[in-house]
């Protein structure tokens, strides 16, 4: 069954549709990620699902209960900020038994047990009697973590809580998170614009723009077969090298896009000529930009060379690449939505 | 004509040299800032000091030392200690009613609502105007016999023969001695309690509005959120609000002496009104200038310890 149902919600500020109908379900024990670039409304949503914000149309259903209008207190949600807002003036252990208090009816000693097993999850038992500002913020993210999971929420929000960390620490969290979060198969929203995250962390992934999901699906469904053009080129890094044909747009990604030399053994490849204009160099993989002619004119493409492949480029000549052609994708050059592929 | 040129470029760039040297610069624009508090803080407060402890007095200007011979003359006169009483009351009371006050306008103003800039405005108002100009606009209002607020009273059915308020169609507010008093911290609330709201409002603005939405989704009522998020954060803010309207409050003058001249009696009687009396209409100079100094510490310290305070609140 599921546990957040999001039927048509609509949000406007002003003459802005920040979300605009979007339709979502998450199951019980599921790890949703809502993934887009800033200002693509995934926030917005979010904070509609916590109770923040009001939909301007549209219905959310917790638990199979519609919650519109419902303040955040009473949907038994519970949510942690990009900034973790950490209450800077309580201790570690006011600010993992504030939901607790404010929830009410429950003994001091009950609340203590509970704060001091919600802390024993994270391993932060030690810092109970600090106050936030003596945290690291690796030591933050666990505290406002607790905080949340302290009531038993039905559902976990999650907004960008790895954004804070640097760039190491962000590894081992995201991989502490997926642990745990599959160790209490708690329901949990996931938010974020780094797509390394949201492929790593998610079961699905909606992935937004302009207020709209684009895509739902698994990390393999969404990178392989990636529903439409923004989808295809706003994952991966770089994301996928389009090129306009005759009747419809061309896409190929960067790790498929690969020179002749490395085609032993390999059929059905589509050749180009690549005129290459720049090289970097990033240890484990070389990006070669260059330009590729196409009934557009010369259209920018990028190939993304493994380090298995040694052959020396030179900036300024042309190569010969290739693609095979389970590795073609097409979309419809009006609507940039995915088509089958045609003869070529 | 060549010539005149070359001086006027030469002479440009000698400007330049000189306006380009901090040195020069810092000192000369420090200056009028200097003079300043020299000629019109520190030269009256050492003034001050001088006097108070000598024998100077309007008819006889020589400076004559007598040690503390006037601060005990002072303490020994029986005004003294109800002007004390009476200072600290009034600064007590005004200022517990004026922070409540000011936070729950402070609370209503950081809300967003139609036509909030002119409520803003019209909160500004009694710190904007003349200090004297608006006691005088009160001293119309509480008057003893033509007083519009007795005249509502009477026509409400509260002030009156045979109504709650007494028999007497007036409520003479400055000529009764608890009324006096609570119309003088009324007044000074009026006026105090813009400042005040502006200054929390500045506090609460500045809350991270995260804090707001998570106390929310965790749960918390208005007044948990108010009590245990909202003023814990104001508080070093708050801590300065509470020091401007001590001070205010305690150093004021104008309040006391347009509306009562420290009357009836001397039941309104407070410090500052007391050294003016004194010193500047009694001719005391001495005397004036040991009173006003009588401040002087309790201010201080009081400034010290809640400087002190709202640095160690401060959160980072």
């Amino acid at each position: 069954m599921a546990v957040v149902e999001i039927r048509g919600l609509t949000k406007h500020f002003g003459q802005v549709k920040a979300v605009d109908g979007v339709d979502l379900s998450i199951q019980e024990g599921e790890l949703l990620v809502i993934l887009g670039p800033s200002g693509c409304g995934k926030t917005t949503l979010m904070r509609s699902i916590a109770g923040l914000e009001q939909p301007t149309a549209g219905e959310v259903l917790i638990g199979g209960r519609v919650v519109n209008g419902l303040p955040p207190r009473a949907r038994q949600v519970a949510m942690v900020f990009q900034s973790y807002a950490l209450y800077p003036h309580m201790t570690v252990f006011n600010n993992i038994a504030f939901p607790l208090k404010a929830q009410g009816g429950m003994t001091t000693e009950a609340r203590k047990e509970k704060v001091e097993w919600a802390a024993s999850l994270l391993g932060v038992e030690h810092l109970l009697d600090r106050k936030p500002r003596q945290l690291s913020g690796g030591e933050r993210q666990r505290v406002a973590l607790c905080r949340a999971l302290v009531r038993e929420p039905t559902v976990l929000l999650l907004d960008e809580p790895l954004s804070n960390l640097d760039a190491k620490l962000r590894a081992s969290a995201r991989d502490e998170l997926q642990r745990f979060q599959r160790r209490l198969g708690i329901t949990t929203i996931f938010v974020t614009h780094d797509q390394v995250e949201a492929m790593g962390l998610g079961d699905r992934i909606a992935v937004m723009n302009q207020g709209k999901v684009r895509q739902i699906g698994t990390p393999q469904e969404i990178y392989h077969e990636s529903g439409d053009t923004f989808v295809a080129t706003f994952l991966g890094s770089p994301g996928m090298n389009l090129m306009e044909r005759e009747d419809c747009l061309l896409g190929f990604r960067p790790e498929h896009f690969l020179p002749q030399e490395a085609a032993e053994g390999r059929h059905n490849l589509t050749t180009f000529s690549l005129k290459v204009t720049r090289i970097e160099y990033l240890g484990a993989d070389r990006l070669v930009y260059g330009v590729v002619d196409s009934v557009a004119g010369e259209t920018r493409t990028v190939a993304k060379l493994p380090s298995t492949v040694t052959l020396s480029i030179e900036s300024g000549e042309s190569y010969p690449f290739f693609v095979q052609k389970q590795h073609l994708r097409f979309f419809d050059k009006a609507t940039g939505t995915r088509t089958e592929p045609n003869p070529l | 004509m060549q010539e005149s040129a070359v001086y006027e470029v030469a002479g440009r760039a000698r400007l330049r040299y000189l306006t380009d040297r901090e040195g020069l610069l810092g000192p000369l624009f420090l200056m009028p800032a200097v003079v300043y508090i020299v000629a019109l803080v520190g030269v009256p407060f050492f003034l001050a000091i001088a006097f108070s402890l000598s024998n100077v007095s309007v008819g006889d200007t020589s400076l004559n030392y007598v040690g503390l011979e006037n601060f005990r003359t002072i303490i020994r006169t029986p005004q003294f200690e109800r002007a004390l009483i009476n200072s600290v009351l009034f600064t007590v009371v005004a200022q517990a009613i004026i922070i409540v006050l000011a936070n729950i306008l402070a609370l209503i103003l950081s809300e967003d609502f139609r036509g909030k800039w002119v409520a803003r405005m019209l909160i500004m108002l009694p710190w904007a105007t003349p200090i004297a100009l608006g006691t005088i606009g009160w001293l119309w209002l509480l008057d003893s016999k033509f007083s519009p607020i007795d005249w509502v009273l009477v026509n409400v059915g509260l002030l009156g023969p045979g109504t709650l308020l007494g028999p007497r169609n007036h409520m003479t507010f400055l000529g009764r001695e608890e009324l006096a008093m609570a119309s003088v911290i009324v007044v000074h609330v009026w006026r105090m309690l813009p400042l005040s709201a502006v200054i929390l409002l500045a506090g609460l603005t500045s809350i991270d509005r995260d804090l707001l939405d998570q106390a929310e989704v965790d749960g918390a009522s208005f007044w948990r959120t108010l009590f245990q998020i909202k003023l814990p954060l104001i508080l070093p803010i708050m801590s300065i609000a509470l020091l401007f309207g001590i001070i205010f409050t305690f150093t004021d003058m104008t309040v006391v002496f347009v509306l009562t001249r420290g009357g009836p009696v001397y039941y309104t009687q407070v410090l500052p009104v007391w050294s003016f009396f004194k010193g500047i209409q009694g001719g005391a100079l001495a005397e004036g200038a040991a009173v006003a100094l009588f401040l002087f510490p309790v201010l201080l310290a009081v400034a010290i310890l809640m400087l002190r305070a709202a640095r160690r609140m401060e959160i980072t």
